[in-house]
C-alpha cells in the first residue's frame, strides 16, 4: 500500500514470521569468529558479539556467517498494526466525504465519454494509494539533477494540495550525500576513464542499434564485453543483455518450462518472479534464506514427482540472488551449493546486488565465499549497479550461452545494447580486474567493504535495529510504524541527506525500513556526517529500538509454502 | 424459565411417541450413518506416502533430471550471429564487408545524426551513464521528467511514461490493465512482446484474423451473447483490444477507424502498439492515429519504442493521465527496473527536436517507401507482403518448398549474395516454438530517408537478380 516502486517483491504477507529468521535453517554451530582470510577485514569484535550465530555447518563456511534480524518489539509492532488502523479508517472517512462531494476528489477521473465502460480500477485497488500513499508520497520519485555519484544534486518541489501534484520550484538542493543509489564501487562518474572511453564511443557509434542481436544489431562491441565478462566472472562464456530486469524475465522462460519446478526464495525479485511465471514451470517457495525450508522442498519434489501424474520432474532450478535488496542478507550459498549437487538440481543465481559488490576482487557473492563459479549453473547479474552502466549478464557453460543465443527472447526480439554504455561497462570491469594497470578498481572494492563495515557497526551502537548481514552494503534500518516512513525521509532530506525508505508491499506490513546503499565513493566524512544525521533524526522520531536481545531460532516446523502452477 | 424448557421437553417427547414408525427407523439410520462417519479412518485427498526414509533415499538416487539445455549434435552447431563492426548506421560494417543498411530500423537516420550524438555527450558529460537505481530511489532524473512531457506533447495526449527497454514497454503495460479473469482481443499476427505482455496478465485471451474486422466483431458479439447470461461479472471483466499500428509481423496498417467504431459499440478499450508507426506514418510523425485522422483520445494507451525512429533506446506508453499515471505503481518494467540512461534519454529529445522541426522526413521516408516497393514488384518466386508506405516489409517465398528449413535456408542464400554486392539484409527472426502463430519466413527489407534513390535502384536489382540466381537454381536443382 505505501510504496510499489520498490526493488524487493513481495507475494505475500508474512508479518510477524520473518522476525524468527535469525540463523534460519542452520544448526547453531560453534560460536566465534574464525580467522579471515581477507587482508582488507579488520577484525571487529564488538560487545553484542554473542547475539550472532555463526554458521560453521560442517565447515561448508571459510568465513563467518554473521546475519542477524532483531526481533521486532511487542509494543512497536502493536503500536504499528494500530498506525495502520487509525490510517485505514481515516481514509474510509475521506472515502466517504469525497463520495458525498464535501472534500474535493483530486483522482483523474475516466473521459466523460467513456464512463459507462467497465471501469478501469476496481475503487479498492487505489484505496492505499489513495489514503495512504498519498500522505508520504513525496519520499518517492524525488528527480535529481546531476551525477548519482557520493553527493547529488535534488531538484526542490513542493506541493500545495496535500501531494497530489508537485510543483518544481526551479531551485536545487546542492551536495546532497547520496545514500540511495546502487552506486557500489563508485563508477557512477561523469568524468575519468569510464566517461571518457563512453564519450569517445558515443562520437563514433551514436547511442542506438536499431536492431536486435540475431539480425542486424550483433556489434563486435557486444562480443567482446561477452568475452569480457566471461573472464571476469570465470565461466565459459556469457551473454549481455540491454535490461537487468528483462535478463530475468525473458531468459528464465528460455530454460525451464511445463514439467519441470522452480523453488524460488521468498523475497526473490519480481523480475525472477515474473520470468519464472512466464516459463509456465510450476513454482514452489521457500523460506527466505532458510536452506532446511528448501532441503523439505527438493526431497518433497523428488519423492512425489509432479503433482496427481507423479511422473518424475523434468528439472528443478533452484532461484536464488546474492545480496536481498531489501533485507541485506547474503545467500547462504555453500549450503545452496551443497543442496544442488546433493538432489541434482540446477542453480540460477541472480548476482544483481551482490556482483563487484562482494568479494576481495569484487566477484561477487561466489568468490566472497571463496567458492568454484563452476557450482553454479547460471550466473546471472546486473551492469546497472557496480558497473555504472545498464543492462544485465548471463554466465554459464558453453553450452548453456550457446542454448541461450538461439532461444533467448532478447537475442531474437529486443534492440541489443546501446554502443556507450557497452563501454562504460568494459572500461570499469577492466578496471576492477585490474587490467587498466591502477589498482583504482581494488582501492574501491576494499573502501566498499570498510564502509559497510564500519557503517553498520556505527548504527548497531547507536542503538537501531539494522536487518543482514555484517558484509552486505545494502543496509535497511528499522522504522516500523507508517508514519516514521515519511518522516525519516524527509526529515533526513533537511539534513541534506538523501535515503531510501521502503515500506509495504515491498516489505512486510509492519516491518517498513529505510535503507542505505554504501558505495566506494563515500569518504569517512560523509559517513560521519550521516551517522551524525541519522543519530539526530533516530532520537527526534525514537527509531532506537534495539534491545540487543538473543534471536530465537527458528525451530519450528514449517507451514507448507504455496504452490503455483500454470495451467 | 425452568418450567418452560420442562415442557419442551416434555413436547419433545410427546412427539416421539407420536412419531410413525418408518421415521424412527430412518432417522436412527441416519444417526448410525453419523456415527459411522464420525469414527471411520479419516480420508484424504492427498495420497500419503508412507515411503520409508531408505525408500526416499533410493528415490533421490534415482532421479536424474533432464539437461540444463539440450544436448546439441555436433554437426548442428549453433548459428552464429553477423558480427557489425563500427557503428549500425546507413554505412554498415557486415563480416568485415561494407554494406548499405537496409536492416536496421533507423528511419529516419538520427542514428548517425551529429546533433543527437552531441546532446548524448553533454548529457554524458553531465551525468555519467548509469543511473545507479529505479525511478522510485533517485533514479528519476530532469531528463526523464523532460523527455516525458516532450514525448506527451509531441503526441498531443495528457501524459507519458517511459521505460529503460523497448521490449518491457508494452509487455509491462498490458498486465498493468488487464489481470487474471478479464479479456484481450487481439490480432493474430501480433508482434512477440505483446503475446508475452498477454501471457503475464493472464488474462483470458481471444484472437482474431489478422486485421479482420468482421472476425472482431464476431467475437465481440459472443461476448455480447454472454455477458446477456451473466450480467453481474460483464459488469467486472474489464474487455481490451490489443492492436499495432504497423505490424512488424507483416507491415499491414491496422484499420484503426473501424476499430475506435467497435470500441464504442461493444465498450471496449484499445491498446495500440505504435513502435513501428510511431515517427513514420502521419504528416507529422505521430504515428498511425495521425494516418486516419482519429482523435487520439479516442485511444486508451499508445505504446512504442524509441528504438527505432528515434534510434536511441527504451520505450513510452501515453495517453490520459487516468490510463497513463495508473503504470507509474503497477507497470513492473518500470517500478522494478533501473532507468533510463540519462544520455539516451537526452538522445531521444534530441532526435524529437528534429522531428518537429522538419515534418519533411516523413513524407521523403514515405516516398522512398513506395519507391522501392514498386521496384521490387513482379519478381519471379518473391512476394512483397505488406503496405506500400511501410518503411519495414517483408519478402517471402512465392512458394514454400514445403521445409521452414529450407525456405529459410534459401532466403538466407539471397541475402548472402546482395551482402557481398554491398547490400545489407536480413531475414526476419523469430522462435519458431514460442510464437502463437508462427509467421511464414521472410526477408525484411528496411527503408531509412539516408538511401538514395541510386541505392534503392540497386538494393531492388540485386534482389531480383538473386532471387532468379538462387530460386531458378534449386527449382532446376530439384
Amino acid at each position: 500500500m505505501l510504496i510499489r516502486m520498490t526493488e524487493s517483491s513481495v507475494k505475500k504477507l508474512s508479518n510477524g514470521d520473518r522476525c524468527y529468521r535469525a540463523s534460519n535453517g542452520v544448526k547453531p554451530g560453534k560460536n566465534g569468529c574464525v580467522k579471515n582470510h581477507y587482508l582488507y577485514q579488520k577484525q571487529h569484535c564488538y560487545p553484542e558479539e554473542k547475539i550472532y550465530h555463526v554458521a560453521h555447518n560442517g565447515g561448508l563456511y571459510k568465513r563467518p556467517f554473521n546475519e542477524v534480524f532483531e526481533e521486532t518489539p511487542m509494543l512497536v509492532a502493536v503500536l504499528t498494526y494500530m498506525g495502520y488502523g487509525i490510517l485505514t479508517l481515516f481514509g474510509y472517512l475521506r472515502d466517504f466525504l469525497r463520495d458525498w462531494k464535501i472534500e474535493k476528489c483530486q483522482n483523474a477521473t475516466e473521459r466523460e465519454e467513456q464512463k459507462d465502460f467497465v471501469p478501469l480500477y476496481q475503487d479498492f485497488e487505489n484505496f492505499y494509494t489513495r489514503n495512504l500513499y498519498m500522505r508520504i508520497r513525496d519520499s518517492w520519485n524525488r528527480p535529481i539533477c546531476s551525477v548519482p555519484g557520493a553527493k547529488f544534486d535534488v531538484m526542490d518541489r513542493v506541493s500545495y494540495d496535500y501531494n497530489w501534484t508537485f510543483k518544481y520550484t526551479g531551485k536545487v538542493v546542492k551536495d546532497v550525500i547520496n545514500m540511495g543509489s546502487y552506486n557500489y564501487l563508485g563508477f557512477a562518474e561523469n568524468h575519468g576513464l569510464c566517461a571518457d572511453a563512453a564519450a569517445d564511443v558515443t562520437m563514433k557509434y551514436g547511442v542506438g542499434v536499431s536492431s536486435t542481436r540475431r539480425e542486424m544489431g550483433n556489434l563486435a562491441k557486444h562480443e567482446e564485453l561477452e568475452k569480457l565478462v566471461a573472464r571476469f566472472l570465470g565461466v565459459e562464456a556469457a551473454m549481455a543483455f540491454g535490461m537487468g530486469f528483462a535478463t530475468n524475465s525473458m531468459n528464465i522462460p528460455a530454460l525451464v518450462g511445463k514439467g519441470c519446478l522452480i523453488l524460488s526464495d521468498e523475497l526473490n525479485h519480481a523480475s525472477l518472479v515474473l520470468g519464472a511465471r512466464l516459463s509456465g514451470a510450476t513454482i514452489r517457495v521457500f523460506k527466505h534464506n532458510n536452506m532446511q525450508s528448501l532441503e523439505k522442498l527438493l526431497r518433497d519434489a523428488i519423492v512425489h514427482g509432479q503433482p496427481r501424474t507423479h511422473r518424475p520432474w523434468k528439472k528443478i532450478l533452484i532461484l536464488v540472488e546474492g545480496i536481498y535488496s531489501m533485507e541485506g542478507s547474503i545467500i547462504r550459498l555453500p549450503e545452496v551449493i551443497a543442496l544442488k549437487k546433493k538432489y541434482k538440481a540446477f542453480l540460477y543465481l541472480d548476482e544483481a546486488h551482490s556482483i563487484g559488490a562482494l568479494g576481495p576482487s569484487g566477484k561477487g557473492v561466489v568468490e566472497y565465499f571463496g567458492l568454484d563459479p563452476k557450482d553454479v549453473d547460471i550466473m546471472m547479474g546486473t551492469f546497472t549497479k557496480s558497473f555504472g552502466a545498464a543492462g544485465g549478464y548471463i554466465g554459464g557453460k558453453k553450452e548453456l550461452i550457446d542454448y541461450l543465443f538461439t532461444h533467448s527472447h532478447s537475442a531474437v526480439y529486443a534492440t541489443s545494447m546501446s554502443p556507450p554504455v557497452v563501454e562504460q561497462i568494459i572500461t570499469s570491469m577492466k578496471c576492477i580486474m585490474g587490467e587498466d594497470g591502477t589498482s583504482f578498481g581494488r582501492d574501491r572494492i576494499q573502501q566498499l567493504a570498510e564502509n559497510t563495515r564500519y557503517f553498520r557497526r556505527k548504527l548497531q551502537e547507536m542503538g537501531f535495529i539494522i536487518y543482514g548481514n555484517n558484509d552486505s552494503p545494502v543496509v535497511p534500518l528499522m522504522l516500523y510504524m507508517p508514519a516514521k516512513i515519511g518522516a525519516f525521509g524527509r526529515e533526513m532530506l533537511k539534513r541534506n541527506i538523501g535515503v531510501v525508505v521502503v515500506g509495504f508491499p515491498a516489505t512486510p506490513i509492519i516491518e517498513s525500513r529505510a535503507r542505505f546503499c554504501l558505495s566506494a565513493a563515500h569518504t569517512k566524512e560523509m559517513l560521519d556526517t550521516a551517522l551524525r544525521m541519522i543519530s539526530e533524526v533516530g532520537d527526534l522520531l525514537q527509531l532506537k529500538y534495539s534491545r540487543h536481545l538473543l534471536v530465537p531460532l527458528l525451530d519450528r516446523p514449517f507451514e507448507t509454502t504455496y504452490e503455483e502452477n500454470e495451467e | 424459565m425452568a418450567s418452560g424448557q420442562q415442557w419442551v421437553l416434555v413436547e419433545m417427547v410427546q412427539a416421539f411417541y407420536e412419531a410413525p414408525a418408518y421415521h424412527l427407523i430412518l432417522e436412527g439410520f441416519l444417526i448410525l450413518w453419523i456415527v459411522r462417519l464420525l469414527f471411520s479412518k479419516t480420508y484424504k485427498l492427498q495420497e500419503r506416502s508412507d515411503l520409508t526414509e531408505k525408500e526416499k533415499e533410493e528415490l533421490i538416487e534415482d532421479w536424474q533430471p533432464e539437461p540444463l539445455v539440450p544436448l546439441v549434435s555436433k554437426d548442428h552447431p549453433p548459428p552464429k550471429y553477423d558480427v557489425v563492426s563500427g557503428p549500425t548506421s546507413h554505412k554498415i560494417i557486415v563480416n568485415g564487408k561494407e554494406c548499405i543498411n537496409f536492416a536496421s530500423f533507423n528511419f529516419l537516420g538520427l542514428l548517425d545524426n551529429e546533433r543527437v550524438k552531441n546532446q548524448a555527450l553533454t548529457s554524458l558529460k553531465k551525468y555519467g551513464v548509469g543511473t545507479c537505481g529505479p525511478r522510485g530511489f533517485y533514479g528519476t532524473f530532469d531528463v526523464h521528467l523532460e523527455l516525458e512531457e516532450r514525448l506527451a506533447k509531441f503526441m498531443r495526449t495528457e501524459e507519458a511514461i517511459i521505460y529503460s527497454y523497448g521490449f518491457a514497454t508494452i509487455a509491462s503495460a498490458i498486465p498493468a490493465y488487464s489481470k487474471r479473469g478479464d479479456i484481450v482481443f487481439v490480432d493474430e499476427a501480433a508482434c512477440f512482446s505483446i503475446q508475452k505482455g498477454l501471457q503475464a496478465s493472464r488474462s483470458n485471451i481471444k484472437y482474431f484474423k489478422h486485421n479482420d474486422m468482421d472476425d472482431l466483431e464476431r467475437l465481440l458479439k459472443e461476448l455480447e451473447t454472454e455477458d446477456q447470461e451473466n450480467p453481474r461479472k460483464a459488469r467486472v471483466t474489464r474487455r481490451f483490444i490489443v492492436v499495432e499500428g504497423l505490424y512488424i509481423n507483416t507491415g499491414d496498417i491496422c484499420p484503426l477507424p473501424e476499430l475506435v467504431q467497435l470500441k464504442y459499440k461493444y465498450k471496449v478499450r484499445i491498446l495500440l502498439e505504435e513502435s513501428l508507426s510511431f515517427g513514420v506514418l502521419g504528416e507529422h510523425g505521430r504515428g498511425v492515429t495521425e494516418h486516419f485522422g482519429v482523435n487520439i483520445d479516442d485511444i486508451d494507451l499508445i505504446s512504442a519504442n524509441m528504438e527505432n525512429s528515434l534510434a536511441s533506446i527504451g520505450g513510452f506508453c501515453c495517453g490520459r493521465s487516468f490510463v497513463i499515471d495508473h503504470q507509474r505503481l503497477s507497470g513492473q518494467g518500470y517500478c522494478f527496473s533501473a532507468s533510463l540512461p540519462p544520455m539516451l534519454a537526452a538522445a531521444a529529445i534530441e532526435a524529437l527536436n528534429i522531428m518537429e522541426e522538419d515534418i519533411d522526413i516523413f513524407r521523403l521516408l514515405r516516398d522512398k517507401c513506395k519507391h522501392i516497393h514498386s521496384a521490387l514488384q513482379g519478381i519471379s518466386g518473391l512476394e512483397v507482403v505488406g503496405e506500400s508506405i511501410s518503411p519495414a516489409f517483408h519478402l517471402q517465398l512465392e512458394k514454400s518448398t514445403g521445409s521452414r528449413e529450407l525456405d529459410v535456408k534459401l532466403l538466407r542464400g539471397i541475402i548472402d549474395y546482395c551482402m557481398n554486392r554491398q547490400i545489407a539484409l536480413t531475414q526476419a527472426h523469430y522462435l519458431d516454438k514460442e510464437e502463437r502463430f508462427l509467421p511464414p519466413p521472410s526477408i525484411r527489407v528496411v527503408v531509412t530517408i539516408e538511401q538514395t534513390e541510386e541505392e534503392l535502384e540497386k538494393a531492388a536489382s540485386l534482389i531480383k537478380e538473386a532471387a532468379q540466381h538462387i530460386l531458378q537454381h534449386t527449382v532446376l536443382g530439384h
